[in-house]
């Protein structure tokens, strides 16, 4: 099937495999009876063998071997039984049947699996396997089944972790082109550090001498791969935190807020489990609130998510007076809280705020105009007013948050290695030479002081991404998100930087559903987001005129109520899946966009569905799409649309939104005042 | 390759519903054929009288599915047949003879998926044995420690998309030694420093769809490399220019230009490997 080149079949070509093949279905129909009728004479075994000769991928086969070999043991006579030799003689004669089949097919998974069974029986020679291992891992250094196998008689036959780490590095400098050892030397390492090895733990030990067996590698042949990847392995070995943290919070540790309902959201550096009552507490003035109930920002079958999610409501009573409530979140039983790879949270943390209730506060009044993110509308933000103070407040005072220290080796251990890269760079014109040391530098900055983000590399790293995309056009979107991302943790790395993209509303009227301030992250050529942690703030943003197909991660800034996401990429309904958690969201302009004109749906199981088991059908969906029902964007904007309370849409500039479909969705939406521009009667 | 004539049966039925031609077999010829291929044990062998074994069970149900005649099968005795076939790490064993590979896992979900009897295995246990196969380059082997490959990336990938459990996944990661597959003939590898190969074209392309990472590979080169593989005087698709087609690459060169939104085609699920509408059909109604 691989690798046979193309010719037509001459008439002799077609009687003689004609030929062959009349000639092995007649012994395959006699094999196939004797299977069904559990015959295993000598015959029967030897017309078995030529099948598997000729083809060793017929499991069928394989499954009878093994049922004669059962046989021929139990058939054998007393005296037999108790003669060691002769189990063996029938062991070794698989062993010989397996060898011959993988002479002629290496990678069978048949041969492969039956020598595995016919060893587990006992009775074979470690030294023997090695050979076969040898010999075949000579021949092709990448036969991963023979790999596999490898570390089955490692584990069988008690061989150590450093023997086979001993292997892996003959292998290695005999060749470096062997992605398969390098990665067998990565899996070895890790169980090495797992069991406190000494000499491997704590891993700065081992990470020295391996920093310099990948350099030897990558610097005698640059464009092989194979120990690049390695590299990746080891900066994110040397710069990992070890266990999830909580990173960032709404509202934020120290500030003071003046809504009587609000969310609170939970921010972790990856996704955690087991964010719930016994985990983490919530406390107004000397009450602990008893019927909170935490859920992930996420679309998953196991309750997992970075971001975590609750309301709280102040009881403010019937005073007339203002009043100002203490709230307190903290962690309670930590542990409790474990990473998606099982790693409890060990770190002790706690956020107190203040809410300030006002009596005679006005309701949220409804806005009877428009809301238009067009530059005449904005004003630049005067730094003098009380707007500043809640944005202020979280930048300066969320250093409360303890981060885990960063030790002296890994700073000075990447110093090192962005010396070494910077080097090869000046005389190798090598993209994945370039990417490594982007992302040396990257992991310089994160590993600084953590909570005043570190961006002395950023304007290099940029530069670097931009270089790439010229050198490496196949792989441009992968530089240009890697860009966006770097991009946006510049801007959302300080006040300052903030503070360029921030604009005020000049119309005040609307400010009760746009809040004070815009993010206005318009027409930036961004086709990522990311930062969300540096965001939990924002009330209204806009997004428009870059090119963003996806908005995960989104669905963590609960306070969104007016997002502008016109003139994007945006290819199908379960794109905008995030949006479905965002309850404050009132204005969405989604104009412009690509939705209806895709086959291929790349969110369609990153998202809640019936696809992936993260969400049941909705049968009351059929009765309310009446007719419509078989169109799957009906059905989409059903499903993320359905529970928001949007009064301002802008759905124009999408193939999806014929007017039949708009219809549609003044019929989901009975919240909605504005469609397309018009008023909804 | 008379062992594995399901599953070849499947990849041209497939081929000739993204083609928009699969009204050109007869029905119950096929469906009946497939049903001869059932073992009493309730499991599908590769033919007439084979052995049962999950690889071969999945082509059935897929076959059946793609006819919309799932009901043909006594569904309870196939999802028993499966969930047997799971062990107590929550892998699963290919057939009673007990070999584990992290394909089994995808071919018992997939299958008990489409026949809506997942609760019948340990869901949990599945989840966390194609986890624990997971390597440190982002990307997933046949056991644990095993070397990435892109079969099984596919086969984890599609497993942990199904049991909407791809928070597992880190993406970013995955999807960058993914997209590195691209050579410089817009052909796809398996794994790094390796040739590129048509059947490539799926389970690297499915793979970065269902992460949603398919933008950081080179489409159009991509759909170029395809067609150039193509036999246009007898017709079919091979591994690699100018090389023996067979039903198993065409299958996947097909599948692939779909993927990449080759007009005219059907579009074809990622995670199910199945066209769009015959997935929409049992999980939308």
């Amino acid at each position: 099937m691989h690798g046979r080149p193309r010719k037509s079949a001459t008439p002799v070509d077609e009687n003689a495999s004609a030929l062959k093949a009349a000639k092995i279905r007649s012994l395959q129909s006699q094999f196939l009876q004797n299977h069904h009728n559990n015959i295993y004479t000598k015959e029967a075994q030897e017309i078995n063998a030529k099948l598997i000769e000729s083809n060793p991928e017929f499991m069928t086969a394989w499954n009878y071997r093994k049922l004669a070999f059962e046989h021929n043991l139990s058939n054998q006579s007393e005296v037999d039984k108790e003669d060691a030799d002769h189990i063996k003689l029938i062991i070794d004669e698989e062993l010989r049947v397996v060898e011959n089949a993988l002479r002629k097919n290496f990678k069978s998974y048949g041969a492969w699996h039956h020598r595995k069974w016919v060893i587990s029986k006992g009775n074979s020679s470690t030294e023997r396997e090695l050979r076969l291992l040898n010999l075949f891992q000579k021949q092709d250094t990448r036969n991963f089944h023979a790999w596999n196998y490898r570390r089955f008689i490692a584990g069988l036959k008690d061989i150590s972790d450093e023997k086979e780490l001993q292997f892996t590095t003959d292998m290695i400098n005999d060749n470096f082109s062997n992605y398969s050892a390098w990665h067998n030397r990565s899996v070895l390492l890790s169980h090495l550090l797992e069991k406190k090895v000494e000499g491997y733990f704590p891993k700065e030990i081992f990470l020295k001498e391996e920093y310099e067996l990948v350099r030897n590698a990558v610097f005698t042949d640059p464009d092989d791969q194979s120990g690049w990847f390695y590299h990746l392995w080891l900066l994110d070995q040397t710069i990992k935190v070890d266990m999830p943290n909580l990173v960032s919070s709404w509202p934020p540790n120290g500030s003071e807020i003046t809504n009587t309902t609000f969310p609170i959201v939970l921010f972790f550096n990856e996704p955690v489990e087991g964010v719930n009552l016994q985990t983490v507490s919530v406390q107004v003035e000397d009450d602990i609130f008893k019927n909170i109930a935490w859920s992930p920002l996420s679309a998953n079958k196991f309750k997992c998510g970075q971001a975590w999610l609750t309301h709280l409501t102040i009881p403010f009573g019937e005073t007339n007076s203002s009043k100002i409530f203490q709230v307190k979140i903290r962690s309670e039983y930590s542990q409790g809280i474990i990473s998606s790879n099982g790693v409890p949270c060990s770190q002790h943390w706690s956020i107190a705020f203040r809410v300030s209730v006002c009596h005679d506060f006005q309701p949220e009044g409804q806005s009877l105009r428009r809301i238009l993110m067009t530059d005449e509308n904005f004003s630049t933000v005067d730094i003098n007013s009380n707007v500043m103070d809640l944005f202020k407040s979280y930048f300066e005072l969320a250093s409360d948050y303890e981060q885990p220290t960063s030790s002296k080796w890994k700073s000075e251990m990447i110093a090192s290695e962005i010396d070494q890269y910077r080097e090869l760079l000046s005389w190798a014109e090598c993209k994945i030479g370039k990417l490594t040391l982007a992302r040396l530098l990257m992991a310089n900055d994160a590993i600084g002081t953590p909570v005043a983000p570190n961006t002395t590399h950023v304007e290099e790293v940029l530069k670097l991404y931009s270089e790439l995309m010229e050198l490496d056009p196949t792989h441009y979107q992968y530089y240009k998100d890697e860009y966006s991302l770097v991009f946006l943790k510049q801007v959302a790395s300080s006040k300052e930087s903030l503070m360029k993209y921030c604009r005020q509303y000049k119309e005040s009227t609307s400010s009760n559903i746009t809040g004070p301030m815009c993010l206005r992250l318009n027409s930036l050529s961004l086709s990522r987001i990311g930062s969300f942690e540096r965001l939990l703030w924002v009330q209204s943003l806009d997004l428009s005129h870059n090119q963003l197909p996806s908005i995960e991660g989104l669905e963590a800034l609960q306070l969104l109520s007016c997002l502008n996401l016109s003139h994007n990429k945006i290819g199908s309904f379960m794109a905008l899946d995030p949006l479905r958690f965002l309850k404050s969201l009132r204005v969405l302009n989604i104009s412009y966009n690509e939705i209806g004109a895709h086959t291929v749906d790349t969110r369609r199981y990153l998202c809640s569905s019936p696809l992936s088991h993260t969400l049941d059908y909705d049968k009351k969906f059929e009765e309310f799409a009446a007719g419509d029902e078989k169109v799957v964007n009906f059905w989409e904007a059903y499903s993320v649309f359905g529970g928001l309370d949007i009064m301002q849409l802008d759905v124009v500039g999408n193939v999806a939104a014929d007017e039949r479909f708009k219809l549609f969705l003044v019929k989901l939406l009975p919240a909605l005042k504005w469609l397309d521009g018009e008023e909804v009667h | 390759m008379e062992h594995l004539r399901i599953n070849g049966a499947y990849w041209g039925l497939t081929t000739l519903d993204i083609l928009g031609k699969l009204a050109a077999v007869d029905q119950e010829t096929v469906i009946s054929w497939v049903m001869s291929c059932q073992h009493e044990s309730g499991g599908f062998g590769g033919n007439e009288g084979h052995d049962p074994h999950l690889l071969y069970t999945l082509s059935a149900i897929q076959i059946l599915a793609l006819f919309n005649k799932i009901d043909t099968l006594d569904i309870e005795k196939v999802s028993n047949y499966i969930s047997t076939l799971q062990n107590e790490d929550g892998s699963f064993s290919g057939d009673k003879w007990g070999e584990i590979d992290t394909r089994f896992s995808y071919v018992a979900i997939c299958s008990l998926a489409l026949l809506k009897q997942l609760d019948k295995i340990n869901v949990e246990k599945a989840v966390k044995y194609i986890v624990s196969c997971k390597n440190l380059d982002g990307g997933f082997g046949c056991t644990p420690g095993a070397e990435s490959h892109a079969g099984q990336i596919f086969c984890c990938i599609g497993a942990l998309a199904i049991t909407g459990c791809l928070h597992y996944v880190d993406k970013d990661l995955l999807g960058w030694w993914l997209c590195e597959r691209q050579v410089k003939s817009g052909g796809l590898n398996g794994r790094p420093e390796k040739l590129p190969d048509v059947c490539y074209s799926w389970w690297v392309l499915s793979s970065l769809i269902v992460i949603d990472r398919v933008h950081w590979i080179d489409k159009e080169k991509l759909v170029k490399f395809i067609l150039n593989c193509q036999d246009k005087e007898n017709g079919g698709i091979s591994d690699r220019p100018d090389d023996a087609v067979d039903v198993f690459h065409t299958y996947f060169g097909v599948a692939g230009l779909s993927l990449l939104e080759y007009p005219g085609l059907k579009a074809i699920d990622p995670a199910y490997a199945l066209p769009v509408d015959v997935i929409n059909r049992i999980f939308l109604h």
